[in-house]
């Protein structure tokens, strides 16, 4: 190893420039690495000792700061978000991919505006939930205001990721079906989404990782009650946005690094999956 | 009936298609209508150029929240860029097989951690950091940017990379059979031909960085003044509205809606950068 | 003298042996050319004498190659054998950068800076490859906007203006044109007046056109190597004959 160091070294005796480049390489992925290892290292050291069962009791209160009805929140407005928005996104990518001829006007245009949605910060988003469905739809701080605030923001992301899964289904399968004298709706629910499953799964499961990391859009859209709801019209704050008031609250500062853990597991999970299945997709 | 049903399903995929296009119509139609006529109100140009924001006083000035912004997302941008790209440049070209398969995967943990967790760790670890080493109280644009520059990272390393990867590997090849080492070939050959796609990768990380709410609110101080100084806090135009929203009421509630109407419209130019840059890749 | 000696050279990717006990003495200012079917390792032996092939995974090599009596496995940097071993390459690889750019790269690489001293480079090397005329008046277009054969020459140029000893070509025909081709092999045979020119073909008439030397290649061995009227009027191997008479491959 040392010898071999040495030996490398040696080779850079006449390109510094060369050596320098290197360095500034890996110093810069060193620091990447760095902020990661400070990031993650810092939330669980400080964070784990602080779970506790209590923590995932059912009732909240101003000494017990459980992050149960939180959990519930965030799995309800997930759901709610994904029923509105994978349908449409489904869909529309089926539109896009099957349906749509070359040089669709249409296709631009829907193509642009997805990009343009898929950049507008989420504070945009919760401003237009709190406009649009809070107020003139007249449904409050609720679950549904904030899922439908969410759908919008997941929506370009399911497109995308369908459409990329769509178009790498081979036509030979499309071209078998029709032969066969199956219709494009036949041909299209039969062969071609199913399997386009893993790709559609992954983009699904990375929008359920930005579900659950919003709060810019939620907090004057779903509220930041905090407790169960009674229903789709009841307000709730998520997992993230619990931790945002008791990290700005500053009293329960060991509760808010266990949050902060167990929304990091929530989201090494949501990543490992998604890759999991985007794994998949290559192989076959 | 067959035909039937084919027409109809047909005509459904289209309507999904068309939501996000309604979707667009309704954002712009509903911030535009509740923020432009605040604006007219106070004077486009007082409230654009403006340098005081006192709601009790009906004075709306947004200035010091737009050049909070800016500095804060040029900070980033300074710090972030670089340390991006380089990381991006190790990942594609001198990063062994089996070191890419964990950093890799860290990446996109990273990007996929939450906002209030990197605005949380800013808190607890970087402004005592920065209050410590460089004085000041530690909400400052300093420690707003270093952290929004941590946040960029993953975008501008993902975008990067693949960029790089993508660069014909004869244009690596030729360089080196010119007697160029690694380095050179890299950086002298094949960055200069990832350029663009960089480039928009950069913009995109912009656009994140300007749009960040939660993270910074926890950092910046968030004081409503013209920012004074690296080391002294400042007010982001994301933050004006998630820190006033909750009990702002008329002029002062648009005001707030015109905030975001400025936000988007900058967003939108971005948007609008990144598909200039995008195309010309290709 | 030998330009390259090549001795007791195996090749390995991984477990797979692509060069068997290779045995070779390459003169210089001379046209040599090497044939055989597809896979049978000539391209490797071509990539083996600038080390091109250490870009390979898993690429191993035993035995020896001696330039100018210098084994360039051995503490030869592989920056300096590159630049004494210029290399042409299948398809044309201009940079997306000027053909100014493109010519000067090499020679700023290895320290030449002076804007007279790179012009008069430029010139020379695009001179040599005979493209100058086609391009002196272009000099600052991005290079990606010539012909394929033009790209070809422009990269010929390239590799001439860090002034090599040995140009190493990989089928520098086979993605162009009969005319474009027909201006390479001519090219070819003027720069053997100046350098040592080994050449990787597919094409047998192009062998007997232009080289002076061919080498047959058959499954990672080197079945003959000789004159290359001799190789190709009289060929001492069987397979030889087979494979040039069209027999296989």
């Amino acid at each position: 190893m040392k010898k071999s160091l040495f030996k490398s070294l040696r080779a850079y005796r006449h390109q510094p420039l060369s050596l320098f480049l290197k360095l500034l390489v890996w110093l810069s992925i060193a620091l990447t690495v760095g902020a990661f290892v400070l990031l993650v290292g810092y939330v669980l050291v400080m964070g784990v000792p602080h779970l506790s069962l209590d923590f995932f009791s059912l009732t909240y209160t101003s000494d017990n700061v459980s992050l149960f009805p939180a959990l519930v929140n965030t799995l309800s407005i997930t759901a709610l978000a994904l029923v509105i928005a994978v349908p449409l996104g489904i869909f529309a990518a089926i539109y896009l991919v099957e349906y749509a001829k070359r040089g669709n006007k249409l296709v631009a245009l829907v193509r642009t505006t997805a990009e343009t949605l898929s950049g507008i910060p989420s504070i945009v988003y919760g401003l237009f939930g709190l406009l649009f469905f809070v107020t003139t739809l007249g449904w409050g701080y609720s679950l549904l205001a904030g899922a439908f605030t969410l759908a919008i923001m997941i929506l370009p992301l399911i497109m995308r990721t369908t459409e990329e899964a769509l178009k790498a289904v081979p036509d030979s399968f499309r071209e078998g079906s029709f032969g066969l004298g199956a219709g494009k709706l036949r041909t299209i629910f039969r062969i071609v989404l199913p399997s386009a499953v893993p790709g559609i799964l992954a983009g699904v499961i990375l929008a359920v990782g930005r579900i659950v990391g919003e709060t810019a859009a939620l907090i004057y859209t779903a509220g930041t009650v905090a407790a169960i709801p009674d229903g789709i019209f009841s307000s709730g704050r998520t997992l993230s946005v619990h931790m945002y008031t008791l990290a700005n609250e500053g009293l329960h500062v060991g509760k808010a690094y266990a949050t902060a853990v167990v929304l990091i597991i929530m989201v090494v999970g949501i990543n490992a999956l998604s890759g999991f299945l985007a794994k998949k997709i290559t192989k076959t | 009936m067959q035909k039937l049903r084919e027409k109809l399903m047909q005509g459904v995929f289209l309507f999904s298609a068309c939501v996000s296009i309604l979707a667009i119509i309704l954002i712009c139609v509903f911030l535009f209508a509740n923020g432009v006529p605040a604006m007219a109100e106070i004077g486009f140009f007082k409230f654009l150029l403006g340098r005081e924001w006192r709601p009790a006083n009906d004075v709306y000035g947004i200035l010091p929240m737009v050049l909070g912004s800016v500095y804060v997302t040029a900070g980033a941008i300074v710090l972030g860029v670089p340390v991006g790209i380089l990381s991006a440049v190790f990942l594609a070209r001198f990063c062994p097989k089996w070191l890419h398969k964990i950093l890799r995967p860290m990446v996109e943990l990273l990007a996929g951690i939450p906002s209030v967790i990197y605005g949380f760790f800013g808190l607890v670890v970087l402004l005592p950091f920065v209050r410590q080493t460089f004085g000041g109280n530690g909400s400052s644009i300093l420690t707003a940017s270093v952290l929004l520059a941590i946040m960029i990272l993953p975008t501008i390393i993902t975008v990067s990379e693949s960029v790089i990867r993508a660069v014909p590997e004869s244009y690596y090849e030729g360089a080196l059979a010119l007697g160029t080492t690694h380095e050179r070939s890299v950086f002298f050959v094949v960055l200069p031909a990832a350029k663009p796609g960089i480039l928009a990768g950069v913009v995109l990380g912009i656009g994140r960085a300007i749009g960040e709410t939660m993270a910074v609110i926890m950092v910046a101080g968030n004081q409503a003044r013209m920012p004074a100084g690296l080391l002294k806090g400042v007010r982001t135009l994301t933050a004006n509205i998630v820190l006033e929203m909750g009990y702002a009421a008329d002029l002062h509630r648009e005001a707030l809606i015109a905030t975001g109407v400025v936000l988007f419209v900058f967003i939108l130019f971005i948007n609008l950068l990144v598909s200039v840059l995008r195309r010309r890749e290709k | 003298m030998d330009k390259f000696t090549i001795q007791d050279l195996d090749l390995f990717y991984g477990d797979f042996q692509a060069l068997k006990k290779i045995q070779m003495k390459i003169q210089p200012k001379e046209i040599t050319a090497f044939i055989g079917p597809s896979g049978c390792g000539k391209s490797t032996l071509l990539k083996t004498l600038n080390r091109m092939n250490d870009l390979v995974e898993g690429c191993r090599t035993e035995g020896t190659v001696l330039l100018d009596d210098e084994n360039i496995f051995g503490t030869m940097d592989v920056n300096l054998l590159r630049k004494r071993v210029g290399m042409v390459f299948q398809k044309p690889n201009p940079f997306p950068m000027s053909i100014y750019d493109n010519i000067a790269y090499g020679p700023r690489t290895h320290g030449v800076h002076g804007r007279a001293q790179l012009d008069e480079i430029v010139e020379q090397s695009l001179r040599s490859a005979a493209i100058w005329d086609e391009t002196k008046d272009r000099l600052k277009k991005s290079a990606l906007g010539l012909s394929g054969g033009q790209q070809q020459r422009l990269c010929i140029a390239r590799a001439l203006a860090i002034k090599p000893d040995v140009l190493l070509m990989d089928e520098p025909t086979s993605a162009l044109d009969p005319i474009s081709t027909l201006k390479i092999e001519e090219l070819a045979l003027e720069l053997k007046q100046d350098y040592t020119i080994v050449m990787v073909t597919h094409n047998m008439q192009q062998a007997t056109r232009i080289s002076d030397k061919t080498a047959f290649f058959l499954l990672g061995e080197m079945v003959e190597f000789g004159d290359t009227e001799q190789v190709f009027s009289m060929p001492e191997d069987k397979r030889t004959e087979d494979y040039i008479t069209g027999r296989f491959g």
